[in-house]
């Protein structure tokens, strides 16, 4: 059972999907108030009763293009502390960089194979409604290996990057820990080291701040 | 080495008299007599078949089908004309749309301009052309056989030639070795100009005209643009049916799998249900990657810029994408320009042995052109690779180019040229 039932939206035009993302949901012990197979739909039931997360599918109905990005930036605008989760098909940081233009609010990007991992995706879901930053693991392994010689990230070393980038994932210091089997203690140095090296903004979580560093650029 | 390819040139060579030339213009010559006869006879049995036949409806409407013996002449007089115009005249009729019925392609040839040029043209054959050329040709075929059959006749009977008469062999002889080679010059060059202004009379009336020209290379442009648009749609209907599909069941079967991994305790049967999850996993990745290469989404949702950052971004090597392009361009002309990208910078990571990478996009007049460089070893042999020759091939068909220079030791650069529109 999840520390509290989330109350949740749910976006996806196939129905076997649609079904599937709903009983996992269901088995958490999540409510799944509507379950919608187009963004305009998904937008009415918003707006008639916020729900505290959404999860929505990039590509829906009726273009079969963004609609449902396009669906998650009108929600948070409207709606700035309602999570977003997107589901997508395809590793596109394109669309990301799209959905972390909004920056308050929990965020998350995904791939849908993710949602396979009943455990992991379940904590994901309780890190977006939280307020925090998922981005899925395949979408930041390809940042990564985007070499670049300029911007605020020249600074880090092969290993704070490594770290920064599960930091992006939305890991939390004992599982990154865990993940490049080193100490808590040595993950906390590395965190404390990118800290210091980037350049981030006031006000916001220096966690999340960083994580849009890295994932903007 | 080849002779020249018309009876004019033929004509002011020195060669001109022991080439195959004169005898090109002999058997056209002759050869146009039956094919004028035929024409005439055909032409003349058909009017007066209307004629008689006037007064039902059969018989105009037997003239309106005059244009279609006009096309059965053009052919016949395209291909005889080979003879003396060794490349051939070209056709000056359409290529007619696919699925018509028989009734629908006479009445699409009928309509034709060309055949009623061609018709014309065969009633100048069949009332002068024919004429002209036995008068002339046949009279100079005769005296040329007479002549070399001198010696023989004037053996046995006498033969009367204006002012001499022949009544032995050696007055024979000695009548064709005179008399022979001279007339083998005059008849030759007179006839040479006769046949090559026959000729020229074919290829004025029976080739395609200017306008005519022009629109079948207008219509052949239509047809290949018709089948990059049919290359085009399949594609997007395979990844469609890719995504909406295949795509979406092993998804489910992930979840699934997902699910199952949890009702079950530890042991063989969880260790098979994991197996079998990071397998459909594997064959989802592959999938995307399959995807992608079908028909790039991003390409389609956010347009060429976008596509090209995000193979850039997924290039071995550092990729510096500039790209200014103030408009979505075409969806086929994106495709186009966003697979030369890919193959060349697939090619950049592959062969160049290049640690930098720079495409270049922008919009020059009413052309997009994009160029791919690096910094790599060069001697990149354009003809080598399949990867590309494909791509040229849709390009050309948008009316674009594609240019490779590739010196030894480099650097290695691609640049692409395309019209920003189709319709032009």
């Amino acid at each position: 059972m999840p520390d509290r039932p989330l109350s949740i939206v749910l976006a996806e035009d196939s129905l076997l999907l649609r079904e599937g993302l709903a009983s996992i949901l269901d088995r958490a012990g999540h409510e799944v108030r509507d379950a919608v197979g187009d963004a305009d739909t998904l937008l009415a039931v918003v707006r008639k009763n916020p729900p505290d997360l959404v999860i929505t599918d990039v590509r829906m109905p009726p273009g079969h293009s963004d609609e449902g990005l396009r669906a998650a930036a009108a929600i948070r605008a409207g709606f700035p502390t309602i999570g977003i989760l997107v589901l997508s098909q395809y590793v596109a940081d394109a669309y990301l960089s799209s959905l972390l233009e909004t920056t308050s609010g929990g965020i998350g990007y995904l791939l849908k194979d993710r949602v396979g991992h009943v455990t992991e995706f379940l904590a994901s879901l309780d890190r977006v409604a939280e307020g925090g930053t998922v981005v899925d693991p395949e979408v930041v392994r390809q940042l990564l290996a985007r070499r670049r010689d300029d911007g605020p990230l020249a600074a880090l070393t092969p290993r704070e990057l490594e770290v920064l980038a599960l930091m992006a994932e939305g890991r939390v210091n004992a599982s990154i820990a865990e993940q490049l089997v080193v100490s808590e203690a040595a993950v906390r140095k590395h965190v404390g080291n990118i800290f210091a090296k980037l350049e981030l903004e006031d006000g916001l979580d220096r966690r999340v701040s960083a994580v849009l560093t890295y994932l903007r650029r | 080495m080849r002779g020249p390819d018309n009876v004019w040139a033929a004509l002011a060579t020195r060669r001109y008299l022991v080439s195959s030339w004169p005898w090109r213009s002999y058997a056209y010559l002759l050869s146009s007599i039956p094919v004028g006869l035929v024409t005439i006879v055909l032409l003349l049995l058909g009017i007066t078949l209307s004629a008689l036949l006037s007064p039902l409806i059969v018989g105009i409407l037997m003239l309106t089908g005059f244009p279609l013996v006009g096309v059965v002449i053009g052919t016949v007089e395209r291909w005889r004309v080979r003879v003396m115009v060794p490349g051939g005249i070209s056709s000056p009729h359409a290529t007619m749309p696919a699925r018509m019925t028989l009734r629908e392609r006479l009445r699409f040839r009928r309509r034709e301009q060309g055949s009623l040029r061609a018709l014309g043209y065969g009633v100048l054959l069949g009332t002068f052309g024919w004429i002209a050329s036995a008068a002339f040709a046949g009279l100079s075929a005769a005296v040329i056989v007479v002549t070399l059959l001198a010696p023989v006749i004037a053996t046995d009977d006498r033969l009367e030639m204006g002012p001499w008469s022949l009544d032995s062999t050696s007055e024979g002889v000695l009548f064709l070795v005179t008399f022979g080679p001279l007339w083998y010059v005059v008849s030759s060059y007179f006839l040479g100009c006769l046949a090559g202004a026959e000729a020229e009379l074919a290829k004025a009336m029976l080739g395609p005209r200017e306008d005519e020209l022009r629109r079948n290379l207008a219509e052949l442009r239509r047809s290949r643009l018709d089948l990059v648009d049919a290359f085009e749609t399949e594609r997007a209907r395979i990844e469609r049916h890719l995504h909406d599909g295949v795509q979406q069941r092993l998804v489910g079967l992930t979840m699934t799998l997902g699910l199952a991994e949890l009702d079950l305790p530890d042991g063989e049967g969880k260790r098979l249900v994991v197996k079998a999850h990071s397998e459909a996993e594997a064959a989802l990745a592959d999938l995307r990657e399959a995807v992608r290469g079908i028909h790039p989404r991003v390409l389609v949702d956010l347009g060429l810029e976008a596509a090209v950052r995000e193979v850039a971004d997924r290039s071995p090597l550092p990729v510096t994408v500039r790209m200014t392009l103030p408009t979505r361009l075409p969806p086929p002309i994106e495709a186009a320009a966003y697979f030369v990208i890919s193959e060349a910078l697939a090619n950049v990571a592959k062969h160049a042995a290049a640690t930098l990478c720079q495409v270049d996009g922008w919009i020059g007049g009413d052309r997009l052109i994009v160029t791919v460089s690096d910094n790599g070893v060069g001697g990149a042999d354009p003809s080598a690779g399949t990867g590309l020759t494909g791509l040229v091939t849709r390009l050309d068909a948008l009316g674009g180019t594609l240019d490779l220079s590739s010196p030894p030791g480099g650097p290695t650069r691609l640049r692409m040229e395309c019209p920003c529109r189709l319709d032009d």
